[in-house]
């Protein structure tokens, strides 16, 4: 699950991560008032979206009266935000961050990952912050500072000693980013994030270490342990069809292609999709019903992939192992009769009680394609696309 | 010959007086897995059929002789039921459970470093010896008794969609084993790969991978160096968008890095042959093993 940065940054000041002051402002009125208990320029002003580069794409400004606050937020809240992160349709921006100015030094990048090869937690470290730091790796990787951590030890001085050094911090700055590094190991922890990414991490003129940017994700398998956190989910930042399917306990994702697709199990719906796009047709999205998925589901599986406007055609293909092939078969007939299929379904049933499911498809009088494999499905697939 | 579990496996299943660990304790037995024990803290005593069930898995591994485990626990419970199962000495641990916690994973990862326990999973259908034994989800009669090609993938539904097509191609199979779609897991596709070039009866290997991470990267490297066995591969996620989580929690694109395309590359660089059209993957298989 993904929060924004004013949200991150709460998450910061409760485990003593310095933060530069400021407020969120759904509108130019509120972003005024911030800026007026500021009571200092510049400030900076902040789209919050779910997407990183967003001051490449004008959604983060500097503002040195309050007239330019008033402007710049009244811009930024309603505009359409694209980054290389939202795709080309962009986000709308519904609310800004407006922040004190610092007076800048010196600008380094710090994170925190779960590493899956090895098991550990990675801070990755770079004095080369505030830039693309995948750009970074790949040119300079001897730039990024790496530090493995055992989760069963957790993390020691040491280590915070060692990103320090790296960083060529001066004496005066060490003590403050030890303290700060450990805290946000802590604040990795305590939250099972997936990511804690500070770029940049600033030292101010002043000597002070400040977290100018914040972005937190975290896993989706514990958010059942931190209730706090899914407090902060933010339903506008979604797409509205993933959102009406997580109801149901469908993973479905929305694709830009045309050709629907309804699946049992992550893997195999990949290969379907992948399928698609060999017939010569693009995925209209991922969806995957489960292993267990109930008639219901399924129902409501083709009711959300009819939701989408794009889709000229369906394919459904089931390896039934837990999910039966005759409860398949049921709830696309009672989908089929309660939302009419608009447009041709093709659908590919193989594993459990496979002979029951052709029967009730056979016998409903829908008008459906069957495929007898992978093969042919790709086939009859092929087949739809020529011909719309 | 097979790799990891046999007919000498003495099941036990820890959640077996759960809905789910009760059905397919069913579906195993059925298939002739010899299940010996089950472990629900707090119905030591009961019997689930004729199955013992035991408080703890040290309990049960002494009244029975169990040296192996399949856990069907609920996700917020599943390391601590991996981690009791490696604390009791059991061998071969498969864990099914689906939707454990990264964080809990790389605890048990760094707990059974060292301990001779092997974890199988999480987030898998398991694994099963044609006509010996079946420890996992998998529908049994799809899979073809004898060999001589053995299965390791990523995914689940992917993998019985393969074993299928290969049955029906005549080609039997030693052992099939999903080892999870989760970033942190415990048997990896190397650990499985050497194991089938040694098993003797294993002629071929066929490999499916999915995008994210480096697995697939790291097994074609140890393909190249060590093995001598024939390797039909296939990746899934070639249309997969960056940045998504795919279902799985460890299929997803970040940055560059896990891409369908890349994992391809370097699979046909290790010499691996690689079936792009999961539709003809049964026919591949046939011309090479």
């Amino acid at each position: 699950m993904k929060i924004h940065e004013y949200q991150a940054k709460e998450l910061f000041k409760k485990y003593n991560i310095p933060i530069p002051d400021g407020g969120v402002a759904f509108n130019p009125d509120e972003a005024i008032k911030v800026a007026e208990n500021l009571g200092e320029f510049p400030v900076v002003v902040k789209a919050q979206i779910h997407a990183g580069g967003r001051g490449k794409g004008g959604g983060v400004k500097l503002a040195e009266s309050i007239d330019e606050v008033a402007g710049i937020a009244g811009e930024i809240i309603g505009m359409n935000l694209v980054t290389h992160q939202t795709g080309p349709d962009g986000k709308r921006v519904k609310k800004v961050l407006v922040e004190q100015g610092l007076n800048i030094a010196k600008e380094l990048y710090l994170s925190i990952i779960p590493d899956r090869a090895t098991a550990k937690i990675v801070i990755m470290a770079s004095e080369a912050g505030g830039m693309d730091i995948e750009a970074v790796a790949a040119s300079t990787p001897e730039k990024i500072i790496k530090v493995f951590i055992d989760p069963l030890v957790g993390i020691q001085p040491f280590y915070c000693r060692e990103v320090a050094f790296g960083l060529n911090l001066s004496s005066s700055v060490m003590r403050p980013f030890v303290s700060m590094l450990a805290s946000l190991y802590r604040l990795f922890m305590d939250y099972d994030c997936s990511l804690v990414e500070i770029n940049p991490l600033v030292i101010t003129a002043e000597d002070a270490v400040i977290a100018l940017d914040a972005k937190v994700d975290f896993d989706d398998n514990a958010l059942y342990r931190h209730k706090d956190i899914v407090e902060y989910r933010d339903i506008d930042e979604e797409d509205p069809l993933e959102v009406e399917a997580s109801k149901f306990n469908l993973n479905y994702i929305k694709l830009d292609g045309n050709i629907g697709n309804m699946v049992n199990g992550a893997g195999l719906a990949m290969a379907t999709m992948d399928i698609i796009k060999l017939a010569g047709a693009e995925p209209a999205n991922f969806l995957d019903v489960g292993g267990g998925a109930s008639a219901e589901m399924v129902e409501n599986g083709f009711r959300i992939m009819l939701g989408d406007k794009n889709v000229k055609g369906i394919l459904i293909n089931i390896f039934g192992g837990i999910l039966r092939c005759d409860v398949l078969a049921e709830g696309v007939v009672h989908a089929a009769e309660k939302t009419g299929i608009t447009v041709p379904v093709v659908i590919r049933m193989e594993g459990t009680n496979v002979e029951q499911g052709r029967k009730i498809l056979a016998e409903s009088g829908l008008s459906l394609i069957t495929a007898s494999d992978m093969k042919d499905a790709a086939q009859k697939v092929a087949e739809l696309v020529t011909g719309h | 010959m097979s790799i990891f579990v046999d007919n000498n496996t003495r099941l036990l299943v820890q959640g077996i007086t759960g809905k789910e660990g009760q059905f397919h304790t069913q579906q195993c037995v059925a298939y002739g897995t010899n299940v010996v024990a089950g472990v629900t803290p707090g119905k030591g005593g009961q019997k689930m059929e004729d199955i013992p069930v035991f408080n703890t898995v040290k309990e049960a591994v002494a009244q029975t002789g169990a040296n192996c485990s399949m856990v069907f626990v609920p996700p917020a419970f599943a390391a601590d039921a991996i981690m009791e199962a490696t604390d009791a000495g059991v061998d071969i641990i498969v864990a099914i459970t689906e939707g454990v916690p990264v964080m809990d994973m790389m605890k048990v990862k760094n707990y059974m470093k060292g301990a001779p326990s092997r974890l199988i999973g999480p987030n898998c259908p398991g694994i099963i010896t044609p006509g010996q034994c079946k420890i996992g989800i998998m529908p049994g009669p799809i899979h073809k008794p004898g060999g001589p090609v053995g299965v390791v993938s990523r995914s689940g539904t992917l993998t019985y969609e393969v074993v299928h097509q290969l049955t029906l191609q005549g080609i039997g199979q030693t052992t099939c084993l999903g080892i999870g779609g989760d970033p942190v897991n415990g048997t990896n596709f190397i650990d499985c790969l050497d194991a089938f070039e040694k098993d003797p009866e294993t002629t071929g290997i066929v490999m499916v991978g999915e995008i994210g991470g480096t697995a697939e990267e790291e097994a074609s490297e140890f393909i190249k160096k060590h093995m001598t066995k024939p390797v039909v591969g296939f990746v899934a996620g070639l249309t997969a968008p960056p940045g998504r989580r795919m279902g799985h929690a460890g299929a997803i694109i970040s940055g560059s890095s896990g891409t369908a395309q890349a994992k391809i590359e370097a699979m046909k660089a290790g010499g691996i042959h690689i079936c792009e059209n999961l539709g003809l993957f049964g026919e591949l298989c046939s011309k090479v093993f």
